[in-house]
């Protein structure tokens, strides 16, 4: 998904786990994923590098599409669709 | 020469028979679960091994830690005290670590001053003290066993280990089969 398409997503929950380090990022997307509907889009900010890597791997694991990430100014929002 | 060619061919497909057949009993008995044999009592190496069990768990990974020698003083509770040591036990608990806060570094502890600066570095990056990790390794269900033998060798007693919900004391055989039924099994 490009840039303006992730913006324009409707989303249901947003995690910020700016403030934790790996794995924490991690841990707070999986507590989060049970509160949302199956096709809900969650969104997780992180100011954690290795976390733009990490959740898509999750996602793969987990069967969840994940959708891209936009950076912004010392942290990131990546977004993922539950599935 | 074409008879023989048949016959190669059956023994061919009899063998890929056998084959599928051994594939997918070792896919059906290896489950998504990590075993991790942890033996050092490092605080770095403890630390290395409850970050990769709570990326697992968040991954819907089983966890089964097995603790073992060293690595039995960063299950100690430093608040519990076991009556009835021999004077060797004593010895040994007196000079081990008492609990995860009071580990070594393995490299760089400087007389305590490189775990101090290791713990106040993590802080302020946002890394989960040792006291989070146990705490979410319990709310995840990471399994622990404590290795009954070398807790006795080390002279340590059931009574002053940590309060884990998940917490067993067992042998190396319990550790061996969980790992037999793991899809991935480490030593630390």
């Amino acid at each position: 998904m490009t840039t303006e398409e992730l913006k324009g997503l409707k989303v249901a929950k947003s995690v910020d786990a700016r403030g934790t380090a790996c794995p924490g990022p991690l841990l707070e997307a999986k507590k989060a994923i049970g509160t949302i509907n199956v096709g809900d889009v969650m969104e997780v900010l992180s100011a954690d590098e290795g976390t733009k890597i990490d959740i898509p791997k999750w996602c793969t694991k987990q069967g969840h599409e994940f959708l891209g990430s936009i950076d912004e100014n010392g942290y990131f929002k990546v977004y993922l669709r539950k599935k | 020469m074409e008879k023989l060619g048949e016959i190669s061919m059956e023994k061919l497909l009899a063998e890929l028979e056998t084959l599928k057949a051994q594939t997918s009993r070792m896919e059906n008995s290896r489950k998504d679960q990590l075993s991790i044999a942890i033996v050092s009592g490092d605080m770095d190496k403890i630390l290395a091994g409850m970050i990769i069990s709570l990326a697992a768990a968040a991954m819907d990974t089983q966890v089964k830690l097995f603790f073992s020698f060293w690595a039995l003083a960063a299950l100690r509770d430093p608040k519990k005290k076991a009556k009835g040591k021999d004077f060797i036990s004593k010895m040994f608990g007196f000079m081990l670590p008492k609990g995860r806060n009071k580990l070594k570094l393995s490299r760089l502890n400087m007389c305590g001053m490189g775990p101090m600066m290791i713990k106040s570095l993590m802080k302020k990056q946002g890394v989960m003290s040792l006291d989070e990790m146990f705490k979410e390794a319990a709310e995840l269900g990471i399994e622990i066993t404590v290795c009954e033998m070398s807790m006795h060798l080390m002279g340590f007693k059931k009574e002053e280990m940590i309060d884990y919900p998940n917490l067993r004391f067992a042998g190396a055989t319990t550790f061996v089969a969980d790992a037999g039924e793991s899809s991935m099994q480490w030593f630390i």
